[in-house]
């Protein structure tokens, strides 16, 4: 009978509450311009998409339209926690997605921790995005796991005993990307050195000749994949014969379009491709995405993908737009099926295990290789 | 020009000004949006920055490019100073920070004070070699020094944790902080270009050959004000950095430098107070601009929102005002109470002169 | 380090110098005329990227063609902007110039992030830019030598033979080095001062815009801020050479290009630094001598 009472309650408050909601605001702040715009823009691009699919979200028995608000951070880690306080404050949403890369995601992160509200990044990697934070998640897997991955890869299937990692110093990301590549290729009893450059160099010739004087077998490239496209081309052009290697920062089309022919060989560490069959939710959205834009899927966009409907979901288990009850929500997510796997959030984490997909560039097109189940 | 008010009219009008600025903040601070309190922070420290530039550039006529750097030294000496001890130690991932900063944790307000002394003995560091050049090479020069001093922060991991930046910055900046600071900023630099040093800085401006026959010693007011522009940069990048909570060496890039010149020449080059009236458009201004890049609605028409689309109208602004208006809002004249009174004694007269 | 290293850093550094050597040419004649530093020569020169990108892509022109006409197509963009933004201010005080100049290169930039996005573009052969022969290599040894690369300087010597006459030797050049000294007493001998400005600009920005497709040939990608780097280097350059020289501005992009590579090439640790090396030349050379290397002596008028 009380129990009763309560669901009575609970739902009559929940009707009441849905009467005075129009809308349900949703942030994102995404590198839409800067160096590394294509990234932002392959995220906005899944997003559009998700929100075509699913333009509502159902409160208290109502189906109540979504709207996202879409800021640019240009990739600038001070600009990323200004679009974070702009969203909270002045655009007054109840979630926010994005951004992609680490360093940004830091900065907005910390805005968002202060002020409650969750912020869901699809691709932000570097374990420390959500360390010590309650109201930070994120759709992808974690860097020490890709280090691992990477490294074990190097041993095993490259064979390789020597690496030399470029090192992007201004990107958190890369930076924590090569570190825990070394602790891993260390315990394997390889031998590494590295060579460090900033985002938007352009001429590394310096760097290579440098490097390939101590005769590396691999290039590992944990950086973006402007100036990965750019390395590989120099590295072959000054006699370069060895492999390639690179995490998720490799994943544009762009590193083809300017790689071209120097990039093939080259493998990287992904979150997703069209044909691994990673959940049942997989195919409906290749499908869904090459109609919609007449393109292979690539990974930003399927996890921005996710990233919304994780949101959207956490929503409809909370019946409520109160930022706190979202994140209580999206902590407790189960076996959630993302079109990017399965994603779970283990207790006290915002970091869900998930699947790895390493990829090689052949005849000009990124080929899945093999997917890693950890 | 109508009758002059007396210095006691003047002063009381300035105390009861400061008083309701005051109030207004006090007001701001209790019940205001973080955001609106954020961008009322952001106005009061681009007040710093302009009025600091207009002393060196507009004042002096020393033509300087490199304010982002001196602003630099001033926030990266400030966050190393406050940072707190177990922040540092989970930061700095590629080298540890060297000693004595690694044990250092002190309160705001010396630390602001120390970052301004840093910068502004950069400042004179930088001042008395510079100097010796004239005109375009003096801006060639410290836009130089403005980019080498980025270029060092990017790379000395050690002291500035490099290309990484340093986060976790404590949220010290509040809006008695940054108005305070803005009006010491004002009334020094004020004060300072109403004295006879002032005159002779003017003097300089406009003819240094001519002032140095008049027994002038150029070298050494030019250089004393470089310094005390330098220090307020040094003030204003403290304040900036504990606001923003975050620093990168990309946040001290030449864009900086360029958007408190556009204050400056918006407000009027050699004008204070046009400066402040600068300062403050301009950063509403770029706050109103960003409608430019979210989707919205005229009549019929559907815009798209275009990222970037801020900076190009922004850039064209700029354009046009150097050719149809180079003096700015206030050119060289300053907004008094005398000007005040007299506007209004104008527009009583129905505009007749 | 070995020999071959060695000879291989000299010629990526020569390669880079002679880019930066055309560009520099540019900002020199501009500035040798006007007294005015073109901030927005930078940005001249990744527009002549863009072009011949899109006189491929868009136009379906063959590479030469496309070529040919993003050469004169920045060339008139360049004298457009003199038409637009710096004519108007020929008389007004050096610093609205240089800002105006400055506002006018943050226009280009941003402009060329809405109109042709902000995603980089790939400058690449195997997209049907140009002939994947220009990709060859020469092998010398352990050394090898980019085609591009040997492209770029016979183009910066043929280019530097090219100017010296234009300048030394036509009326043309004869009218431009008499306004370099004064623009009113030229015009009251029955010079067209303007036209004359304009030609200037049209060379300064078609030699950006050839520096800018070498530059693209080896690094095959063109972003909106693909020239604000080489821009300022080759700004340097054109100061440590002596601003207003024409053989100034090209020592100056081979000491920069040079100092450049080898610096990092000998002390590896240091490459971060390798921008701040630009403007440590540049602060030493303005200090010991403010004119640059080859540049004359201008004295303040009492």
């Amino acid at each position: 009978m009380r129990r009763f009472f309560l669901v009575v309650l609970m739902v009559s408050a929940a009707l009441m509450f849905a009467a005075e909601v129009t809308e349900v605001r949703i942030g994102a702040g995404w590198e839409m311009t800067g160096p590394i715009a294509g990234f932002g823009q392959m995220s906005w691009d899944g997003v559009k998409l998700a929100m075509k699919l699913r333009p509502t979200v159902n409160i208290g028995g109502k189906d109540v339209p979504v709207k996202v608000i879409l800021l640019d951070n240009k990739g600038d880690k001070a600009e990323a926690a200004n679009v974070a306080r702009r969203l909270i404050d002045m655009e007054k949403v109840v979630a926010i997605l994005g951004p992609c890369t680490s360093s940004c995601a830091l900065a907005a992160g910390a805005i968002a921790e202060q002020k409650q509200v969750p912020l869901v990044t699809n691709t932000a990697t570097n374990p420390l995005v959500t360390q010590n934070r309650r109201f930070i998640f994120r759709a992808c897997f974690v860097d020490t796991l890709q280090g691992e991955l990477l490294a074990k890869f190097a041993w095993e299937e490259f064979k390789s005993r020597k690496v030399a990692i470029f090192v992007d110093v201004a990107q958190d990301y890369v930076v924590g990307l090569a570190n825990y590549f070394k602790r891993a290729f260390a315990k394997f009893g390889g031998k590494f050195f590295e060579v460090y450059y900033n985002t938007g160099d352009q001429d590394f010739s310096a760097q290579l000749t440098y490097a390939l004087a101590q005769n590396p077998d691999t290039i590992f490239l944990p950086g973006y994949y402007a100036e990965i496209a750019l390395i590989c081309k120099q590295a072959r052009e000054l006699g370069f014969t060895g492999n390639f290697l690179a995490g998720d920062g490799a994943d544009a089309p762009e590193l083809i379009q300017i790689g071209g022919k120097f990039v093939e060989g080259l493998c990287y560490t992904t979150y997703f491709h069209q044909d691994a069959d990673l959940s049942p939710k997989t195919k409906p959205f290749v499908e869904a995405y090459v109609k919609e834009y007449n393109r292979r899927p690539d990974a930003f966009g399927a996890l921005a993908f996710d990233a919304y409907n994780l949101v959207l979901d956490a929503i409809e288990r909370a019946q409520s737009l109160d930022p706190v009850a979202i994140r209580d929500a999206l902590a407790a997510t189960k076996d959630f099926a993302g079109v990017a796997g399965m994603i779970s959030f283990p207790p006290d984490s915002g970091d869900p295990v998930k699947p790895a997909v390493i990829i090689e560039i052949k005849g000009g097109k990124p080929e899945l290789k093999t997917v890693v189940r950890p | 020009m109508s009758k002059r008010l007396s210095v006691k009219t003047k002063t009381i009008l300035t105390i009861l000004f400061v008083i309701l600025m005051a109030l207004l903040i006090t007001v701001a601070d209790k019940k205001a949006s973080d955001y609106v309190v954020l961008i009322l922070n952001l106005i009061a420290i681009n007040i710093i920055f302009a009025v600091s530039l207009n002393l060196i550039n507009g004042m002096t006529g020393i033509f300087s490019l490199g304010h982002a750097g001196f602003i630099a030294i001033g926030a990266y000496t400030s966050v190393l100073l406050t940072l707190p001890i177990e922040q540092k130690e989970i930061t700095y991932l590629i080298k540890p920070l060297i000693s004595p900063f690694n044990r250092i944790e002190l309160p705001f307000l010396p630390a602001i004070l120390i970052a301004g002394l840093v910068s502004a003995g950069f400042g004179y560091l930088v001042a008395a070699p510079s100097l010796r050049l004239i005109g375009d090479y003096l801006a060639i020069a410290t836009l130089g020094l403005g980019e080498t001093i980025r270029v060092i922060a990017n790379n000395a991991w050690s002291i500035t944790n490099g290309a990484l930046g340093l986060k976790g910055i404590p949220s010290y900046t509040n809006l008695y902080w940054s108005w305070g600071w803005a009006l010491i900023t004002v009334v020094a630099i004020a004060s300072l270009v109403s004295s006879s040093y002032g005159r002779a800085l003017k003097a300089i401006r406009e003819d240094p050959i001519a002032a140095k026959a008049m027994g002038i010693n150029v070298f050494s007011h030019q250089v004393m004000s470089f310094v005390i522009g330098s220090f307020f940069a040094g003030v204003g990048g403290a304040l900036w950095a504990h606001l923003i909570t975050t620093i990168d060496p990309k946040s001290f890039a030449f864009v900086r430098t360029f958007e408190i010149l556009i204050m400056v020449v918006l407000g009027g080059l050699g004008s204070i107070t046009g400066s402040i009236i600068g300062a403050a458009i301009y950063t509403v201004g770029l706050e109103f601009l960003r409608v430019l890049e979210s989707p919205f609605k005229i009549w019929f028409i559907n815009y798209p929102g275009v990222p970037g689309m801020r900076m190009v109208v922004l850039s064209v602004l700029l354009i046009v005002l150097m050719l149809f208006w180079q003096r700015g809002i206030m050119g060289r004249n300053e907004l008094s109470w005398d000007s005040i009174v007299s506007i209004f004694a104008k527009l009583k007269r129905g505009g007749k002169r | 380090m070995r020999l071959s290293d060695f000879v291989q850093h000299l010629i990526n550094a020569f390669s880079l110098g002679g880019i930066y050597a055309l560009i520099a040419i540019g900002y020199t004649m501009v500035y040798g005329i006007l007294r005015l530093i073109n901030f927005a020569h930078g940005d001249i020169f990744t527009y002549g990227i863009y072009f011949a990108f899109y006189g491929v892509t868009l136009f379906m022109f063959p590479w030469w063609l496309s070529f040919i006409t993003a050469i004169f197509f920045t060339a008139f963009l360049g004298a457009l902007i003199e038409r637009i933004a710096y004519r108007p201010l020929r008389n007004a005080p050096r610093i609205s110039a240089l800002i105006t100049a400055i506002g006018v290169s943050f226009f280009l930039q941003n402009f060329a992030t809405v109109v042709f996005g902000g995603r980089a573009k790939s400058f690449n052969p195997q997209t049907g830019m140009y002939p994947v022969y220009f990709l060859k290599i020469l092998k010398l040894g352990d050394v090898r030598i980019r085609l591009v690369t040997l492209i770029t300087l016979s183009i910066v010597a043929v280019s530097l033979l090219v100017l010296v006459w234009i300048v030394y030797k036509s009326k043309v050049g004869m009218a431009m080095r008499a306004i370099s000294k004064d623009i009113p007493t030229t015009r009251l001998m029955g010079v067209n001062a303007d036209r004359i400005i304009s030609y200037t600009f049209m060379i300064g920005s078609s030699l950006a815009a050839i520096g800018g497709i070498l530059w693209a040939m080896t690094y095959p990608q063109v972003y909106p801020y693909t020239g604000m780097v080489p821009g300022l280097k080759a700004f340097i350059s054109a100061v440590v050479g002596g601003i207003g020289s024409i053989p100034g501005a090209m020592l100056g992009g081979f000491i920069l290009g040079v100092s450049e590579i080898m610096i990092v090439a000998l002390f590896p640790s240091i490459a971060g630094y390798r921008d701040a090396i630009a403007y440590v030349i540049l602060i030493f050379v303005l200090l010991v001598r403010p004119t640059g290397i080859l540049g004359v002596e201008v004295s303040e008028k009492v």
